[in-house]
């Protein structure tokens, strides 16, 4: 695993979905296992790129999301190789029991893309706005969930990806969003990234979190407190070695995700350092709340999420390792 | 046109289909009884003349597929496999046992000779579908075939899959519907009633649909699955007016589930042999 850090708070010209597809042109050309199934949104995942390269093996299954998961499943007791996308809120709350019994419990693992994780869903509103989609895919035995940030992770790991057997749920971001990695950067599933490695408080955090994790690093260095800033972009199998560490070397820990506390990465994480390490933690995420329409911007503020929350949530962690 | 003697051959076979569900039932002394001796006779046309199948390598890759979309008629499949040296019979009679390989919704983790998971209704027949249209991007020419409860088809899912297997001319997916006109709750008329009836609504999602009058009839499955194999360009269902429980005692309750004493099943296995043991007689 090695990276390039190249994060300065501006916007990727390439969208995030073109980390997928781009990794899926690649993949279906060496691989004639590989297919794309989809729910007729091929052409909000931008597939028509591969639709176009492979049309025999990009199967729109159209609005019937629950059929074209257990479809998937069985597509793969044969050999094949299935991705499945569909919007995050369907692929978590809609076909969880196609997931459950037909991919997970039968040994049939398949890769599900959900788009537009949490807010990322912006002015889609409400409907279409999953804080509760990898929270599913958290309660299912041996599943596989990943929060990437930017381009570049969801290419790597959409690849890496194809040599896992597991049933995994990928958190596609749709839009340009901020880079926070450099071309060539290698990642590996189930290993956190130590960006930062201040020993005053460590930030837990993934996706959009990842970068107003490394803002809120950069202000709070000038006040002379050194953060840790950890892109734990695998939630599950959680890098539990690298989590503990930071907690003992930091004795406090924020976690700051695009989903709700109670079912994420902040409760997996709360999860494993009561039993191991037991530390100050501070959460951010959305806090028993449904999503609402607006843009994406607007709504960090309003549910609590900027970097300038997550400087508030250091400095009360810190405080509170003195109780 | 089969011969007589297959057809006798056949109706062995479904008899001791019939008695091994009983056997592999009463190791528990409860289950689906009805649901299992419905499609007994379906299972007996399969295992015994159609599938191209080997016991000794269950997933060789282009064998025939058999998915109990209706899951929980696991005990039926078992006997026909366990007739067919899939495992010693004796095996199956650990029915829902701690740590048993026989679950009583069939599950392709644990019993040799199953394909697919099933149990959570509709979900067994969108698996078929992507088992068949798996097969075919492979170029592997083998058949999958599904059965489907009538009450079963109250899911929505069944017709999301109706819909792709359609749209999909997966003409290799030949689906059994056993309209044995009971579920849980009563009569299908009066729990979930289906409109038009299961026939006509196949036909209008764009499958080649044949209803066979009698679903518990060897010659009449056999002719009917004949001619699914002829039809192209479509998937084919093969509607069943069958009875829930035929054969046995089930067929009076059209119960779902039975949960009797041993001295009950005792009783009814006696029948299940005394029934066999007269069919060898007339074959001989």
């Amino acid at each position: 695993m090695s990276y390039t850090l190249v994060f300065n708070d501006t916007k990727d010209p390439r969208n995030c979905r073109e980390g997928y597809v781009d990794a899926m042109y690649d993949l279906m050309k060496e691989n004639e296992k590989i297919v794309h199934i989809d729910c007729d949104l091929i052409g909000c995942v931008g597939a028509a790129k591969i639709q176009k390269a492979y049309p025999d093996r990009v199967i729109n299954c159209g609005i019937a999301e629950a059929n074209a998961a257990a479809m998937a499943a069985g597509m793969k007791a044969t050999g094949m190789i299935p991705y499945l996308h569909t919007f995050g809120v369907f692929a978590g709350r809609r076909i969880f029991d196609q997931i459950f019994i037909s991919s997970a419990y039968s040994n049939l693992g398949i890769h599900v893309i959900g788009t537009d994780p949490g807010v990322t869903a912006g002015v889609n509103g409400a409907t279409h706005m999953p804080f509760e989609d990898a929270g599913l895919y958290l309660e299912i035995p041996g599943a596989v969930v990943l929060d990437p940030c930017d381009y570049t992770q969801v290419n790597v790991l959409t690849k890496k990806l194809c040599k896992d057997d597991r049933l995994s749920y990928l958190r596609l971001i749709r839009r340009g969003f901020k880079p926070v990695y450099g071309e060539g950067s290698d990642f590996e599933i189930g290993k956190a990234v130590t960006l930062t490695e201040g020993n005053d408080c460590a930030i837990i955090c993934s996706g959009i979190m990842v970068g107003n994790a490394l803002k809120a690093h950069d202000v709070l260095l000038k006040e002379g407190i050194e953060v840790s800033v950890i892109d734990m972009f695998t939630w599950k199998p959680l890098d539990e070695k690298t989590l503990i560490k930071a907690a003992e070397r930091c004795g406090c820990i924020v976690s700051a995700e695009n989903h709700l506390i109670s079912c994420g990465l902040g409760s997996a994480v709360a999860n494993c350092l009561a039993a191991n390490h037991p530390v100050p933690q501070e959460f951010i995420g959305i806090k028993d709340r449904f999503g609402q329409t607006a843009l994406q911007e607007v709504l960090e503020e309003e549910y609590e999420m900027t970097s300038e929350h997550i400087i508030k949530a250091v400095k009360k962690a810190i405080q509170r390792k003195g109780i | 046109m089969e011969n007589d003697q297959t057809i006798k051959e056949l109706k062995i076979f479904a008899a001791n289909i019939r008695l091994e569900t009983l056997k592999i039932i009463a190791s528990i002394g409860a289950g689906h009884v009805g649901g299992c001796m419905s499609i007994a006779d379906a299972i007996a046309v399969l295992y015994g003349k159609v599938l191209n199948i080997d016991p000794k390598d269950p997933s060789k890759k282009d064998r025939d597929w058999c998915v109990l979309s209706k899951g929980h008629a696991g005990p039926v499949l078992y006997a026909a496999l366990g007739l067919k040296g899939y495992f010693p019979m004796e095996e199956a009679y650990t029915l829902n046992h701690y740590k048993t390989k026989f679950p009583s919704h069939t599950d392709r983790t644990k019993t040799p000779g199953v394909d697919l998971t099933a149990g959570s209704l509709g979900q067994g027949i969108s698996e078929a579908a992507g088992a068949a249209l798996g097969n075919r991007m492979q170029g592997i020419g083998s058949y999958v075939y599904v059965f489907v409860g009538d009450g079963e088809c109250d899911e929505g899912e069944v017709w999301e899959a109706a819909q792709f297997c359609a749209h999909y001319k997966l003409d290799h997916l030949i689906c059994f519907v056993d309209d044995n006109k009971y579920q849980l709750d009563g009569s299908v008329n009066d729990v979930m009633s289906h409109g038009l009836g299961l026939a006509a609504k196949f036909k209008a999602f764009g499958w080649n649909v044949i209803e066979v009058e009698d679903g518990n009839d060897i010659k009449q499955l056999l002719e009917a699955i004949d001619q699914a194999k002829a039809s192209t360009g479509s998937p084919s269902a093969l509607v069943l007016n069958t009875v829930k429980g035929k054969g046995t005692f089930a067929q009076e309750t059209h119960e779902h589930s039975t949960h009797a004493d041993k001295a009950f099943w005792d009783k009814v296995i006696a029948k299940a042999q005394s029934d066999l043991d007269a069919l060898k007689g007339e074959a001989a």
